[in-house]
């Protein structure tokens, strides 16, 4: 690890509750945002520029979407688990949507789609890049804010403007969107070829528009902070594997999301201006429409080009905090710390190049397929060191079982598991067999689903006490691991078996085939099984919210023993970070167990003979 | 609806009554010692690491052997097989991986768990086992895609000389079938010509279309190959054959294709399964709206002689559907409509 020091063209010195910053040469500048010490109760809480409390914004906007799109999927559950039998309170409850108290498809095919859109997007993009990239980026680099924290302000209120437009499409008098969150026209370009394809359809576009600016807002942010605000002392090479994740998480969505944007913006025109760029040949309700000469596999591709990016989007923040977690509680240093941050790049890399793997059977020419089996098998590998290095990082550990860590651990065994299903859907001869079952439904949900979920779990528990100077309940987080880690299992696994035998997804309900109406008896189970860790994501919320304001207070600074520069903040971290200096880094973050000592933070400067990485 | 209120209830009191466990838990540790709690919820929670290894794989073999007889889909097609061989051997590799990572992680969990006097081992990188563990992965996923595209290709490729050509056209929500009429060629159609009563827009001005049957089952010659023609003509749909191993989407706008051969017979099939009622169904694979899940269709597998009594029985779409209806006008109308237009086009072209 010999990486020139890259010194950050801004060295601020913190001056207690002045508004200064000093730059490199001494000179101390005005800079009015700094201005903490006026915090009103509207500055602090809601137009906060703090990259802490905007962490804290996005972190509680997605447990909200996580407690909706959670719920959606209780609902559509119920029917798949008891198709046909009456439940007169959802009826009380959603009136014409379940009639006689029977979810009726149109609600069933609005609840699967936005279960899809919320998670993917407001959770699992949004909720965890949005917390785990502000809180971590500037106290994990030592900077005082981000780069411009008031386009991360702002990228906070795009989002929220996203979820209010979201969340009213539900209230239309068609319902949201019921199209698939995949949104393929020309189901979702034609008004009248479903019933959330029409007001529904609009709202998700927007919806999903103002999204996308605020993650191209977040992620320009973060890159220009990872890059130019590093304190004294913090190469990349000396960069802790959650900011590596994060700043690769950033490039991957700046890079990705406009295409994204690009094809909901020529869907947009389809929808209202009368063009053609995925439509033809329609002919529907018994008239045939004007629009001639486009294509709908096109939006496929714009899509997908975004979407495979995206799967990564949504996991690589979960490697990062997933890497960190283990290594601080193995009280080991991660395993191959440079093949970690090598297949990352390998990872987000290929990623741009496996898309079609998505369309195989779309009528894609045979010949560009296989090249994209190749590419999409080669993903494995880094895949497969990743997982090898976080086991050889437990190894010979001397590990504490902090809820964070079970999670982690749980991660990892969940990656393993939904990672190998892609190796089946990734050969194209297999994805005949297995494309839109669900085999597809258990890989996506095991890999992306359930471990992110995690990854952001073991997140929340870690930094919990960084974030509300409070310890979360360990024994409730006990109960809350065990539960949803038996729990999501019984949920997914069984859903390979269903694939195998070609049960298609989205289906609301399987009567009218005999080849698919034999698993009556699992599907009951499943969702016996998604009701239980749903109550377990409860037990989870009550602990999060009570500590805020009841946990036990912190009285070290550092609970974990932690290497990283966040924990040398003061245990109520101010606007600013640091009150004093901005700390300097001497060392990699992961020297524990080293010479005898447990840990050694990044702070302390090396002792003689001592080398600076490891 | 009461008991529903009640059983929600229900559910609040127990969050709250396992809530107020947790933090007495919370209170005890205190009294007893924080490090000696720590290190007790240590040993239990690397306990349960082994338990959950232990009874997951347990849990899986059982669930495998119990769910077999559902899962495994008898294959009725030639390409089947080779998919299905495939599916093998990519589970005997995944499996094997699956085994030991998952081993390996919950083993460590559980042996080098916290403990007093424990060190743990200052080991930052090995570049010759990081090694090691690219080039086998590597090698695996080799074999695999070398495998996976030979078979790609193959049924992928052109279809045998001899088969026997369908076309199927997915619309909101159902299936439309035509066959080639004794003349063994599907007449053209386009388009322009789709009504209510021609809902594939078959141009009756193509002599090769006269012959044309619309049957509302699709019928198949065991043993011999048959290409299907795939179109939609409202949004995309999927011809999902579950037992042939066959999927292929159904794009407005664009015609796909694929080709196989069944190899089991519905009557054999019954047989095999004891299931008298025993249909093989086409399901829709592509979600195409809220009827979705109603989208089926049926295929009956039978003998070349059946096969051929069964066509001498179908009239012809034109003759029994079109011919002296009102939509035979309709279609002219249309057809002259169309020859203006290119008439005109023509001439603009020309000057
Ligand atoms: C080991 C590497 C992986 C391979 C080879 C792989 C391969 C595939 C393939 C081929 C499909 C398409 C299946 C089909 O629709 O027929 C697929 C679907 C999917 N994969 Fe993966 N995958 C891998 C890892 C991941 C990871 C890490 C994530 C996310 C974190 C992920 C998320 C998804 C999602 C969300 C879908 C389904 C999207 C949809 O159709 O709704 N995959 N994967
Ligand atoms: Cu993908
Ligand atoms: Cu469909």
């Amino acid at each position: 690890m010999s990486d020139p020091v890259i010194n950050p063209p801004l060295n601020p010195v913190y001056t207690g509750d002045t508004t200064h910053r000093q730059d490199s040469t001494g000179e101390i500048h005005d800079h009015g945002h700094h201005e903490h010490h006026k915090d009103n109760f509207i500055t602090k809480y809601i137009f906060s520029q703090d990259h802490k409390m905007i962490a804290k914004q996005f972190l509680i906007t997605g447990m909200f979407w996580a407690l909706v799109g959670g719920m959606l999927s209780v609902i559509f559950r119920v029917q798949l688990g008891f198709p046909n039998q009456a439940f007169p309170i959802l009826e009380t409850i959603f009136g014409k949507w379940a009639p006689g108290g029977i979810i009726s498809p149109d609600f069933y095919y609005m609840l699967i789609t936005m279960h899809g859109t919320i998670l993917v997007f407001f959770v699992l993009t949004a909720g965890l890049s949005g917390t785990f990239a502000n809180l971590l980026i500037p106290l994990q680099i030592g900077a005082r804010d981000m780069a411009s924290p008031f386009l991360n302000m702002l990228s906070y209120w795009f989002f929220f403007m996203a979820s209010v437009v979201m969340l009213a499409s539900f209230f239309l008098p068609q319902g949201a969107s019921d199209v698939g969150w995949t949104a393929y026209p020309p189901l979702s370009a034609v008004h009248e070829a479903s019933p959330g394809s029409g007001a529904g359809m609009d709202f998700w576009l927007i919806g999903m528009a103002l999204f996308i600016f605020s993650s191209l807002l977040g992620g320009l942010n973060y890159i220009t902070t990872v890059l130019n605000l590093r304190t004294k002392g913090m190469s990349m090479s000396k960069m802790p594997l959650t900011i590596w994740a994060l700043l690769i998480t950033a490039v991957l969505g700046l890079l990705s999301f406009p295409v994204l944007l690009g094809a909901a913006i020529l869907l947009i025109f389809d929808r209202t201006i009368g063009t053609s760029f995925y439509l033809d040949n329609i002919f529907i309700n018994g008239h045939a429409l004007p629009n001639d000469g486009g294509n709908a596999i096109l939006y496929q591709h714009l899509f997908w080009f975004l979407g495979h990016p995206e799967v990564y989007i949504v996991i690589l923040p979960a490697f990062g905090l997933v890497s960190e977690v283990l290594a601080t509680n193995a009280r080991k240093p991660i395993f191959g710390y440079r093949a970690m941050i090598l297949s990352l790049l390998a990872i987000a890399i290929i990623a741009f190049v496996v898309w079609a793997h998505h369309m195989f059977v779309t009528g894609l020419n045979p010949f560009v397929a296989s090249v994209f089996v190749f590419l999409t098998l080669l993903v494995a590998v880094p895949s497969a060191i990743k997982v090898f290095n976080w086991i050889a990082t437990v190894w010979q550990g001397n590990i504490k079982f902090a809820p964070a860590m079970l999670f982690a651990i749980g991660f990892v065994s969940m990656f393993i598991s939904g990672g190998l299903t892609g190796i089946f859907l990734g050969n194209s001869a297999l994805d005949i067999e297995l494309h839109d079952t669900y085999f597809v439904v258990a890989h996506f949900h095991i890999v992306m689903g359930i471990s992110a979920f995690f990854g952001m779990f073991a997140g929340v528990y870690h930094w919990f006490p960084k974030m509300y100077g409070r310890l979360m309940n360990n024994t409730l987080g006990y109960i809350h691991f065990w539960v949803t880690m038996v729990g999501a299992y019984m949920i997914f696994w069984p859903m390979h078996y269903m694939g195998l035998a070609g049960v298609p997804r989205r289906y609301y309900s399987f009567d009218a085939f005999q080849s698919f109406n034999m698993f009556g008896g699992l599907n009951e189970f499943i969702t016996m099984a998604a009701m239980l860790v749903f109550f377990a994501q409860l037990l989870f919320l009550i602990n999060f919210f009570y500590s805020i304001f009841y946990g036990r207070k912190l009285t070290n600074e550092n609970p974990w023993q932690s290497n990283t520069l966040e924990w040398t903040t003061p245990i109520k971290t101010g606007h600013g970070n640091w009150p004093g200096d901005l700390p300097t880094v001497y060392r990699w973050p992961y020297d524990y167990s080293k010479n005898g000592d447990e840990y050694i933070p990044q702070t302390t400067p090396l002792r003689e003979g001592e080398t600076g990485g490891h | 609806m009461t008991t529903s209120v009640l059983v929600i209830l229900a559910i609040v009191m127990f969050a709250l009554v396992i809530f107020q466990l947790a933090k007495t838990t919370e209170f005890v540790a205190i009294l007893r010692g924080e490090d000696k709690t720590r290190l007790e919820s240590d040993r239990i929670n690397s306990r349960l690491m082994v338990v959950f290894l232990v009874a997951g794989m347990a849990a899986l073999f059982w669930s495998v052997a119990y769910f077999k007889k559902h899962m495994i889909l008898e294959s009725a097609s030639v390409h089947g097989e080779w998919i299905d061989s495939m599916f093998n051997v990519t589970l005997l590799f995944t499996g094997v991986a699956f085994v030991l990572t998952q081993i390996a992680l919950f083993y460590f969990a559980w042996r080098y768990k916290h403990t007093k006097d424990r060190k743990a081992l200052y080991y930052p990188e090995n570049n010759k086992l990081e090694m090691w563990w690219t080039i086998i992965p590597a090698m695996v996923l080799t074999t695999l895609v070398v495998i996976g595209l030979y078979r790609w290709f193959q049924i992928t490729g052109p279809e045998p000389k001899d088969s026997n050509v369908v076309e199927i056209t997915g619309k909101q929500f159902s299936w439309m079938l035509r066959y080639p009429g004794k003349d063994g060629k599907l007449g053209e159609n386009r388009f322009e010509y789709i009504t209510e009563g021609n809902g594939v827009g078959i141009d009756f001005n193509d002599p090769r279309s006269r012959d044309d049957f619309m049957p509302s089952e699709m019928h198949l010659v065991v043993n011999r190959p048959v290409l299907l023609r795939i179109k939609a003509r409202d949004v995309i749909h999927d011809v999902g054959i579950p037992h042939f191993r066959v999927k292929m989407d159904a794009v407005p706008g664009i015609t796909t294709r694929f080709w196989f051969i069944p190899t089991i017979t519905t009557e054999e099939m019954r047989k095999k399964t004891g299931n008298p009622d025993f249909t093989y169904e086409i399901a829709c694979d592509q979600l195409c709206g809220t009827g979705h899940f109603g989208m089926k269709g049926t295929i009956v597998v039978e003998s070349q002689e059946e096969y051929d009594k069964w066509t001498s029985t179908q009239k012809s779409f034109y003759e029994s559907g079109i011919q002296g209806t009102a939509e035979e006008k309709k279609f002219a109308e249309i057809s002259m409509q169309l020859k203006n237009a290119e008439a005109a086009k023509a001439n603009t072209t020309h000057e």
